[in-house]
């Protein structure tokens, strides 16, 4: 049973978005209509770390909803390991880029949550749950509150959080963009040791094409909205392990971020006119 | 310049100068109440004092438990006050916990199902502007002159201000944080009591202080209105004599207890709150 899933997973992808758009229509105004996304199809492999960048407010996020079965496409299908996604997709484990842990409950109670959820014995989700907080560097700060906790801290807690459910397929919406640039890329490090030991499936949102190319095995590059598709898609063959800070003096890194940035520079300047343009 | 650095008003001799406050208060009471005339209207404070006295120490009370005709059991007081102040403080937490428990059951109801409180909006919106202490004689009534028309008075009092919080505190759930609970593979229920209670909670208690005080209000207006028990049975009787410092002896109580109740709410916030950030509290790192 288990060796015959496995083959199967090889064959499908993790993650298949099949030709999705997404067009949110005004709650006030049902003609005005806005499409997010248009016509995009994105796969991910199993044990594949995808980025996807692109400019500000350009529908990443949507990808990423739809991905997690939080946003049903307009048009399109989502598929998991070749199954249809029906609802939330209980196979992903989703960093979101805002506050996300229950501030009601403390650090160690945050990890374990999903285990709770899924009626773990208290006793052994506990356990479960001090490992994964020394896993991420959160030893002894369990018993913490979000808001006793800094930035950094809290990211890690809901870092455990989402892996402590062992997904095979992890979604990211720039979950580092806020903290500060050390703890981002000590951040960054982690999260490649950790995806290192296990291979899941990464989606990874980001605007910040070093963060992209010094993670990933592949960067997807959107277009500007309204109506963002794929523009450009290039394979990061550099060697692994990866440090981020290192590898961004490699000069494959600066070649591949010059190319990259080739494609991307336009698009970023058309988001930002079409941005002035609404303000 | 030392002298008045010591007595100058900080938080160290702050409790002083409250005290003082009161001292001026009572002291200014008693010069201007020294004419019979005005202590007639204003009472006289040494007299409250004595009255208050006397309710604790003075007498005995009976309380008679049971339902309609039938009584279980007597409880026997050494003093006149305590079953007034027993019966008060009954219909008081009563009504707090019932109209608590019912506006939570609500709330969340018509907080997570759109289609209902967009069809009882009108309603709500009805009941709440309603003057309800109008009701009172409605529910002497119905439940007769008993302690339970006062829960139900004071019921509706507090119904309303937790059921728009609750309310209110499950429409802020942060969405990110929902959508979070659902990745992590909570279902409806699950959601429901980890992440929806907890949210409407804290708006609840920070309603607390107003709907305790106003479960208070309700009590003793209800036995004002109409009652054999409790302490505004006490200041009605008061009143028909024109006993003037009786009428304040029992006002004085009434805030002493309404004090200690706010204070109790205070300690179970600070005990079930503890995961809220205060103001000025940066213990971060």
């Amino acid at each position: 049973m288990q060796t015959q899933s496995s083959s199967k997973a090889q064959a499908a992808p993790a993650l298949w978005l099949d030709n999705i758009s997404c067009t949110f229509i005004s709650k006030d105004d049902r003609s005005q209509r806005y499409t997010a996304v248009a016509d995009t199809t994105l796969a991910i492999a199993p044990g594949e770390f995808v980025s996807v960048v692109g400019p500000t407010g350009c529908g990443k996020s949507t990808l990423l909803n739809v991905g997690a079965g939080l946003l049903t496409p307009s048009t399109g299908n989502v598929r998991v390991f070749g199954e249809p996604l029906e609802g939330v997709n209980r196979r992903a484990g989703y960093m979101f880029q805002s506050e996300a842990l229950m501030p009601w409950r403390s650090a160690l109670q945050n990890v374990i949550a999903g285990l709770q959820f899924r009626g773990m014995e208290d006793g052994a989700a506990r356990q479960l749950g001090e490992e994964w907080l020394a896993r991420v560097g959160l030893q002894g700060f369990g018993d913490r509150y979000p808001h006793q906790m800094s930035g950094g801290m809290r990211k890690r807690v809901a870092l455990a959080q989402t892996l402590i459910l062992d997904p095979d397929i992890i979604l990211m919406d720039e979950p580092f963009s806020a903290l500060d640039i050390q703890t981002r890329q000590l951040m960054e490090n982690e999260v490649l040791e950790l995806w290192s030991a296990k291979k899941k499936a990464v989606l990874f949102i980001t605007h910040d094409l070093d963060e992209a190319i010094a993670m990933s095995d592949r960067v997807v590059v959107l277009s500007a909205g309204p109506a963002t598709h794929p523009i450009g898609e290039f394979i990061i063959d550099l060697p692994r392990p990866r440090d981020v800070a290192e590898i961004r003096a490699h000069p494959r890194f600066v070649e591949l971020h010059s190319q990259i940035w080739g494609v991307l520079r336009d698009e970023v300047l058309k988001g930002y006119q079409q941005q002035k343009k609404l303000a | 310049m030392s002298m008045w650095k010591a007595l100058k008003p900080s938080h160290r001799n702050m409790r002083v100068w409250q005290a003082l406050v009161l001292v001026v208060v009572l002291l200014g009471w008693h010069l201007a109440t020294r004419n019979p005339q005005a202590a007639f209207f204003f009472g006289e404070p040494l007299k409250v004092a004595v009255r208050i006295w006397q309710w604790f120490t003075v007498g005995a009370g009976t309380l008679e438990v049971g339902t309609g005709e039938t009584t279980w059991f007597t409880i026997n007081f050494p003093a006149e006050i305590y079953p007034h102040l027993l019966v008060t403080l009954t219909e008081t937490l009563l009504a707090f916990v019932i109209g608590t428990a019912l506006a939570l059951v609500v709330g969340l109801w018509l907080a997570l199902s759109p289609l209902a409180s967009a069809i009882l909006d009108p309603y709500i919106k009805a009941a709440n502007s309603m003057p309800r202490v109008i009701l009172a004689p409605i529910f002497a009534m119905w439940f007769g002159l008993g302690i339970w028309s006062k829960v139900a008075l004071a019921v509706t009092l507090v119904f309303f201000i937790v059921f728009f919080n609750v309310y209110q505190g499950v429409k802020e759930v942060s969405p990110v944080v929902l959508a979070n609970a659902r990745m992590l593979g909570a279902n409806a229920r699950q959601l429901l009591r980890s992440v929806y209670l907890p949210s409407a909670t804290s708006w609840v208690f920070s309603s607390l202080h107003t709907s305790v005080g106003l479960a208070f209000v309700g009590a003793i207006v209800g036995e004002y209105l109409g009652s054999a028990r409790g302490v505004g049975y006490l200041i009605l009787q008061a009143e028909g004599t024109f006993d003037i410092n009786t009428v304040f002896a029992g006002i004085v109580v009434l805030t002493l207890f309404a004090l200690v109740l706010d204070g109790l709410v205070g300690l179970v916030e600070k005990r079930l709150m503890k995961w809220q950030p205060k103001s000025g509290e940066t213990e971060k790192l």
